[in-house]
């Protein structure tokens, strides 16, 4: 695992290989078992309340983890069943995918897990889930009022990462526009589900480029018959 | 160069009636591979809890660090699934494959108990066939 790839956050974050702003959920929890983020964009389903859905989401991975572990089939060794591991020790997962959701998983040498729950044809995820960790070691971890263990309120991190989830819509604004412009017969049409702030749930073409300006340059576009 | 690692089938209750081993690194006892099983059906069932939309029907695949892993739930319940090497592609195919031999050789046994342990001669040997030709077309490709 790598993390420490210098303090300083890379100018780009990494392109989104989402084909669109799908995201569901995003949560935080620290080596403990303690919810310290939790943010929500689309979810119709609520099954349990917010603090029994935790506890059941940090069982899943802990069981997913444990369960890795053991059904390694390159490792000679793997220990018994169900004995509890260090972060980066053993075989751990990075997603699963069902039907109706994906959920990719990051952990950090530090027992930081992140979790995001998205579309289930999104793609790697595994870059976007460092960068995220990034921001938190810069907004939360550097903050000299956060108390560790306690849920995440820190106005900056907040900020980009909502400024974070928002480029991802603008590159895909970005991406049909592309479109249009190598296929006219495609038509391209841009679902923009709950937004965390009102002025993200309309993404103008003037808007677009306010914030592809702020954004430090746009990748070389992708061929056109590459796969969403 | 194995190109799936092992097979598990389980029952709708979460017992393992069917574990095959195709060359994965270090012993697994039964009872190991037993607790697995369980453990599988479990998580299987959460990850639907878990669903931010309705008609969540389970994982069917988990990406791990050194092996990726396929599920398939019939409509009954029985659960399929096999360990491959990372970014194996196919594996649905060779699932449904598993499970129509399981239909033709197992289910269609009148001396199988359901849910009971597979000891079926005929599954083992089409089994065999079905791995061994999904290999060679993996090695094809």
């Amino acid at each position: 695992m790598q993390f420490f790839g210098g303090s300083e956050i890379s100018p780009s974050p990494p392109l989104p290989t989402a084909s669109g702003n799908n995201g569901h959920m995003m949560y935080v929890f620290n080596r403990n078992g303690i919810c310290l983020l939790y943010r929500e964009w689309n979810r119709p389903l609520h099954t349990l309340n917010a603090q029994q859905d935790h506890k059941l989401m940090f069982g899943l991975l802990f069981s997913l983890k444990s369960l890795t572990a053991k059904m390694d089939p390159t490792s000679v060794d793997k220990g018994n069943l169900g004995v509890p591991q260090l972060p980066g020790q053993g075989c751990s997962f990075h997603s699963f995918r069902t039907n109706t959701y994906k959920l990719s998983f990051m952990e950090s040498p530090s027992g930081i897990k992140i979790i995001l729950v998205t579309h289930p044809r999104t793609g790697d995820l595994r870059e976007s889930l460092k960068y995220i960790y990034n921001l938190y070691v810069e907004y939360v971890v550097k903050n000299p009022l956060y108390t560790p263990g306690t849920p995440i309120r820190c106005e900056l991190f907040d900020s980009t990462l909502d400024q974070y989830f928002r480029s991802h819509l603008i590159h895909m604004v970005e991406l049909a526009k592309l479109m249009v412009a190598h296929h006219p017969s495609f038509p391209v049409t841009i679902l923009i589900t709950t937004a965390t702030k009102p002025d993200n749930s309309t993404a103008t073409d003037n808007q677009s480029r306010l914030i592809h300006h702020s954004c430090h340059h746009l990748p070389p576009p992708p061929s056109p018959d590459s796969t969403l | 160069m194995a190109a799936i690692y092992s097979l598990y089938i389980i029952n709708k209750s979460g017992g393992l009636i069917f574990y095959k081993d195709y060359g994965s690194a270090g012993r697994m006892d039964t009872n190991d591979s037993l607790r697995l099983a369980s453990l599988w059906h479990s998580m299987h069932a959460i990850s639907q809890q878990l669903s931010p939309v309705h008609g969540c029907s389970g994982i069917e695949l988990l990406e791990a660090d050194t092996f990726d892993l396929h599920c398939f739930q019939s409509l009954t319940g029985t659960k399929f699934f096999v360990v491959s090497e990372p970014g194996t592609q196919h594996m649905d195919g060779l699932l449904k494959q598993i499970y129509e031999l399981y239909t033709d050789y197992v289910l269609k046994n009148p001396f199988y108990e359901m849910e009971m342990p597979i000891r079926c001669e005929l599954f083992d040997i089409n089994l065999a066939q079905a791995v061994l030709k999904d290999r060679v077309a993996l090695l094809g490709r």
